[in-house]
């Protein structure tokens, strides 16, 4: 089966050891996760997660099903084909010299990205985005020299609607498989 | 009103029901023993290895259908109940087992026995919890109880820092239990059920493949009225055995890695399996590739991920297996299926499970003397080998829960620690333990707590002097290099004795009744030791790797006799 790329969106308990059950099982079982940002939600005592993995469509719906028998995990839903808004944040540490700064400020100002902290030597950027544009001004900047790069994976959320945890999630009611156990 | 943490526990498990608790006492968990006392309704068995409390809790909670409840003190008492937990785990059963804990203040310093026990467990409980507030442990035990029971049922581990256990708070027990992310789906989709039922009615040669969900969810009744209805063969899963009546004309037995060949060629032939409260293990489905090729397939779970997991599905059902079976066998036309059930009979007739003409003494004989004995009356609790495998196969089972066995984990030591937790739960009834002498070595320290419980348990060893069930692997595949299966055991009528549990031994075949009728006529434990054929292998069997239909019936003598 095509192995694909798929955003998952959990709400969860904001409980010590909730983020170690789940990054457990997705070693346990051989998921193979790419992402993982999680911070509060718009619910006290809840947090958020987007987990991006790697897999067919089976291994997928069984990341889902598994996460989901978490008593700490509230909700956990496939948004890979829903419209979407999706962002991710870097930091990114640039060698700067007096002779590159100004092509390294030019570039910054084409992707609409941050300079957020300058010294001699080096710059730190911070931009927002998909992860393509992301990807391309890394690729800009490459050439320069990164010093240090922290990149914070994706974020995302469904556009309009009732949002992701309110909703009841649909693929459930077709198969009739929902539910936990 | 005001209690210490420890007295919560008594008075929380008192809330549920709680009868007895199997234990072993430890210096981080003294506050709960010293408050004991306190609580004389409530009955503690003293184990000899924590192991074997988990496992007799296990015991307990698959022969009475209650949680079993065990209890260690922290580090080494917590790390020898991992075994037992995981087996309870990969079975479902319900359990909640108590740890303590070293005091808040020293988590996290490597204190004298601490260990990170909520981490050990987290992969091998459904839920567990380490109270840091004595407040919320009420609730937590509250919750821990509900988890374990509802559901697809599993084990809740309940890690107790000593320092809350002797703190004092405010107690009431809650009366709900409210965890948003936790809902079982109970009740069958309506629409799924529909097409289930049109499918079991058009279907011309379907099979029930019923497991231990079916026990668990107390769904026998409606199992058997929807074979019953719609004539329609049942196979059982190891652990769905008895959840249909093994002498029922519908019944056609175990398939599976050593089920028999005719249950096999069921499932090979049939043209829709009705999967009920089982999860496709490897050991009963052989390669994937090769199960059921001409069937669809229906699969009722309560859990949504066993759903696809390892079978593709045609019509998945979540829900509670008694509600389920419930709704679709009001929709079953009935209907019969003689020529399938003709073609089963068939194979039965020239596939039977027979017992080879020998003179020396066979395993699979004693196991049906034993059986034969009892009248199909007792409870038998098996450890895990060759042993395991003919009392499945050499019993006739008619009750649900008659018999109690380790199947997902394979646990080798579960026979006599669990046969404690059973004759405990239900001390009217006979409770036979057939261990292998390999398997029983490993937690035979349990005679002691069944001589000090004065457990009326009976066991029969079946003595072959081999890690019988490795050493048919290495006969078969791995040219009889017999590396590190002979074994050598004790005197087991002397070990017995020596707590003073009475014994025989058994070498011939003349032998065998009068020693069951003599172990029957006892009141207390019975120990025999039968020294059966060393080499005798377990058939048939489906080789690994291979298709259920891929059964070998019975070995070529003379290439793996000796």
């Amino acid at each position: 089966m095509a192995v694909a790329r798929h955003t998952l969106v959990a709400l969860v308990e904001d409980r010590p050891g909730v983020l170690n059950r789940m990054v457990s099982l997705f070693r346990r079982r051989g998921f193979n996760i790419e992402s993982i940002a999680v911070g509060s939600s718009e619910v006290p005592h809840l947090s958020r997660m987007t987990i991006v993995v790697n897999g067919s469509a089976a291994t997928i719906e069984q990341v889902r099903k598994q996460t989901d028998k978490i008593v700490s995990v509230i909700k956990i839903s496939d948004i890979t084909d829903e419209d979407t808004v999706t962002r991710e944040l870097a930091l990114i540490k640039v060698k700067a010299t007096p002779a590159t700064r100004s092509e390294v400020i030019q570039i910054v100002d084409i992707f609409r990205a941050n300079i957020v902290d300058a010294s001699p030597d080096s710059l730190v950027i911070e931009v927002t985005g998909d992860e393509d544009k992301v990807n391309s001004l890394l690729k800009m900047l490459r050439p320069f020299g990164i010093k240090e790069l922290h990149r914070t994976g994706r974020m995302a959320m469904t556009r309009g609607g009732p949002g992701v945890a309110a909703a009841k999630e649909p693929s459930k009611r077709r198969t009739g498989s929902g539910g936990k156990s | 009103m005001k209690m210490t943490g420890a007295q919560i526990v008594w008075e929380s498990l008192l809330k549920e029901e709680v009868e007895v608790v199997f234990g072993f006492p430890g210096g981080a968990i003294i506050p709960i023993y010293d408050t004991l006392p306190e609580y004389p309704q409530m009955r503690h068995v003293l184990v000899r290895h924590e192991q074997g409390a988990a496992h007799a809790a296990d015991g307990y909670a698959r022969a009475t259908g209650k949680v079993g409840v065990c209890m260690a003190t922290s580090g080494p008492g917590a790390t020898n109940l991992v075994t037992g937990i995981t087996n309870a785990y990969l079975d479902s059963v319900p359990m909640v087992a108590i740890t303590a804990q070293v005091a808040r203040s020293v988590i996290g310093t490597d204190a004298f026995q601490e260990v990170d026990t909520t981490g050990i467990t987290l992969p091998i409980t459904k839920h567990n919890y380490l109270v840091l507030d004595t407040a919320s442990l009420a609730r937590v035990l509250k919750e821990s109880f509900h988890l374990a029971r509802t559901g697809r049922p599993g084990p809740v581990l309940v890690d107790i820092p000593r320092d809350v256990l002797a703190e004092a708070t405010e107690y009431s027990y809650p009366e709900e239990v409210n965890l948003p992310g936790y809902k079982p789906v109970l009740e069958g989709h309506a629409a799924q059920v529909k097409r289930a039922a049109k499918m079991i009615n058009e279907a011309e040669r379907p099979l029930i493949l019923a497991g231990r969900g079916v026990a668990i969810a107390g769904a026998h009744r409606e199992l058997r009225e929807l074979a019953e209805a719609g004539e329609i063969p049942v196979v059982t899963t190891l652990l769905g055995i008895g959840s249909f009546p093994e002498s029922h004309d519908l019944s056609f037995g175990m398939p599976g890695m050593h089920g028999a060949a005719y249950a096999n060629l069921a499932v090979d032939g049939a043209d829709l399996i009705i999967a009920v409260g089982m999860r496709f293990d490897d050991r009963l489905t052989g390669r994937l590739s090769g199960f059921a090729p001409r069937a669809k397939v229906i699969h009722i779970d309560i859990d949504p991920a066993e759903i696809g997991k390892n079978v593709r599905v045609d019509v998945p059902i979540v829900g509670d297996a008694r509600q389920v079976l419930g709704a679709v066998v009001k929709q079953i036309l009935p209907r019969g299926h003689s020529e399938w059930l003709k073609q089963l009979g068939q194979w039965r007739d020239e596939h039977p499970l027979s017992v080879r003409e020998c003179g020396g003494l066979l395993p699979q004989y004693v196991i049906r003397q034993i059986y034969e004995a009892t009248g199909g009356g007792a409870i038998v609790v098996t450890g895990v080998g060759q042993h395991q495998m003919w009392a499945a196969q050499h019993c006739c089972y008619d009750r649900p829960n008659s018999l109690i066995s380790s199947g997902g984990l394979g646990t080798m030591g579960f026979g006599l620690p669990a046969s404690v937790g059973v004759k405990v739960g239900c001390p009217d009834d006979v409770v036979w333990c057939i261990d292998g002498d390999g398997s029983f070595q490993m937690t035979m320290q349990e005679l002691g707590t069944i001589a000090q419980e004065k457990l009326g348990v009976k066991i029969a060893i079946i003595n072959n002097g081999y890690l019988g069930m490795v050493r048919q692997w290495q006969g078969l595949f791995y040219e009889r290099r017999y590396v590190a299966t002979p074994l050598s055991g004790p005197d087991f009528v002397q070990i017995a004795a020596a707590y003073g549990i009475p014994g025989l031994r058994v070498t011939r075949r003349e032998g065998v009744v009068p020693a069951i009728e003599r172990a029957l006529g006892e009141d207390g434990p019975f120990l025999i030791d039968f020294v059966v054929e060393p080499e005798e292998d377990v058939y048939p069997m489906v080789p690994p790797g291979a298709a259920l239909a891929e059964v070998i019936e019975e070995p070529v003598r003379g290439e793996v006799a000796v």
